[in-house]
């Protein structure tokens, strides 16, 4: 079981959750296991079957982009993360 | 980890017997003494906004030595301001920013010589005014300027002290493509405007700019003196609800289009577009979207008044209902609305309003897409109607 952190943007498609257990042997995987507990999640992380491009997945510290993308590796315990774009607090 | 590169050459400044006793604390701190206090004299910063990330850095910049702060804002000051930007007072409400924040600069140390650009920075104007400064801060608050601040600074070289807050998450790190990566390389494209969720619900912890506009002032520091590591090729995020700091890896992307080794982006283009997005309230940028019929909030009184059946549609979060609320509206956030479309009769005339009429116009077009055609957006919002119509409720 690993788990993946969202940011707090993303929170509220996810029931409010700032961190999900997800299975899964690879980063792809445990995406699918967080889309289908939350499939309003869906839309802000999917183009298609691609991550979108601005959504930015970690491994502990490390970007995906940079292993091996979705197919990067997992074990239990490990921690994911999704960075998200922040630009302010300007209200609308 | 490169060592930090020399920014600027100390030979050209002394230090006053005033400015000796002012700055003693950090004379006798080892890591800077006098060669390190000349070095934050001789050196020049640019800030890139006054407000809530500004603020701090400003006021410790100034306080610390620094020879030359150039001050970026066209704004004026704003009650809804003073939450988070402290270096404007209750009294400065209505004054320019850049005065009130000189004359708060000014109090705190004389010997800072202050710059004034009371523009909103664009692609006409970012690499004259980036140019005569050593290291820039992006204190901004929205995707256009950061992208254009980025991609200026890889232009001219110049290293990038990077923050940025929201609600309660902060981030913080050093964008120098000399060095390692910048902006880009983390970001590469903006989310687009429809599918940025926090557009929900903006609002940010007031002291949580002060934290993250302080780190990045440290940031600024190190890089001149020439102390301990940089951000540079981190990231740190900072969650004050949990009061978590967490630092990632940032790695320079070889295919990015302005920092890495065949640049597409070699002179600045328009953010405006390539955000999709106004970058500030004097843009004249149009989102590139279908506009929605709009209604004044004359319009929906004098309906009301007049016994039409309409539905008031209040699309803002619930905290939101607590501030100020149109008597009889149904209350839906925005991001539930599309469950809640059999509660929407389509027969009947449907008013949408939020705080200002952003969120309203986006519900809109969602409702369009589901064969919603009686649509109206209530234009200015509720704080229109709070300031047309009823005059008990408070503008927020």
């Amino acid at each position: 079981m690993a788990s993946i952190k969202l940011p707090t943007p993303l929170r509220p498609y996810a029931g409010n959750s700032a961190e999900i257990e997800v299975q899964g042997a690879t980063v792809g995987e445990a995406l699918a296991s967080l889309v289908g507990q939350h499939p309003d999640l869906r839309a802000h992380l999917f183009d298609g079957e691609d991550l979108r491009s601005f959504v930015n997945v970690f491994v502990g510290e490390e970007d995906i982009r940079f292993l091996q993308d979705l197919d990067t590796p997992i074990q239990a315990g490990s921690r994911l993360r999704i960075i998200p774009a922040i630009a302010g607090g300007r209200p609308i | 980890m490169d060592a930090i590169p020399v920014l600027v050459d100390p030979a050209s400044v002394s230090l006053s017997h005033a400015e000796i006793r002012r700055y003693s604390r950090h004379l006798i701190l080892p890591e800077v003494g006098v060669e390190g206090q000349k070095k934050l004299k001789a050196a020049s910063i640019l800030l890139i906004g006054t407000g809530g990330l500004g603020s701090p850095l400003a006021m410790y910049l100034a306080a610390a030595g620094i020879g030359r702060l150039g001050l970026v804002d066209y704004d004026v000051v704003d009650e809804s301001n003073l939450q988070r930007q402290v270096i404007h007072g209750t009294s400065d409400v209505g004054r320019s920013k850049l005065d009130s924040a000189a004359a708060t600069i000014a109090d705190l140390n004389p010997h800072v010589v202050i710059e004034k650009y009371a523009v909103p920075l664009s692609s006409d104007n970012a690499l004259d005014i980036l140019a005569k400064y050593d290291v820039i801060i992006d204190g901004t608050d929205n995707f256009p300027t950061r992208y254009l601040v980025n991609d200026a600074c890889v232009l001219l070289g110049k290293p990038n002290v990077y923050g940025s807050v929201f609600r309660f998450e902060g981030q913080l790190s050093v964008f120098y493509a000399r060095q390692g990566p910048c902006y880009r390389c983390l970001f590469p494209a903006p989310p687009p405007p429809g599918l940025v969720p926090s557009c929900a619900d903006g609002g940010v912890l007031g002291v949580l700019p002060g934290t993250i506009g302080t780190l990045q002032a440290t940031e600024a520091i190190k890089l001149i003196a020439g102390i301990g590591q940089p951000m540079i090729g981190r990231l740190l995020l900072y969650d004050a609800s949990e009061m978590s700091f967490e630092t990632i890896k940032l790695r320079k992307n070889p295919n990015c289009p302005v920092c890495g080794e065949h640049p597409t982006i070699t002179h600045l283009i328009d953010y405006e577009q390539f955000c999709g997005v106004p970058a500030h309230d004097h843009s004249t940028y149009e989102e590139g979207r279908t506009p929605v019929r709009a209604i004044t909030v004359d319009e929906v009184k004098a309906r009301l008044d007049a016994g039409d059946d309409l539905l008031i549609l209040d699309v803002r979060e619930p905290q939101e209902w607590e501030i100020s609320l149109i008597e009889g509206a149904r209350r839906i956030p925005k991001g539930d609305v599309l469950r809640h479309l059999d509660e929407l009769p389509r027969e009947r005339d449907i008013v949408v309003h939020c705080r200002t009429g952003i969120r309203s116009a986006d519900v809109i077009r969602a409702l369009q897409e589901q064969g919603y055609t009686r649509l109206y957006n209530m234009a200015g919002g509720i704080n229109a109607w709070a300031r047309k119509i009823d005059p008990s409720l408070p503008v927020y």
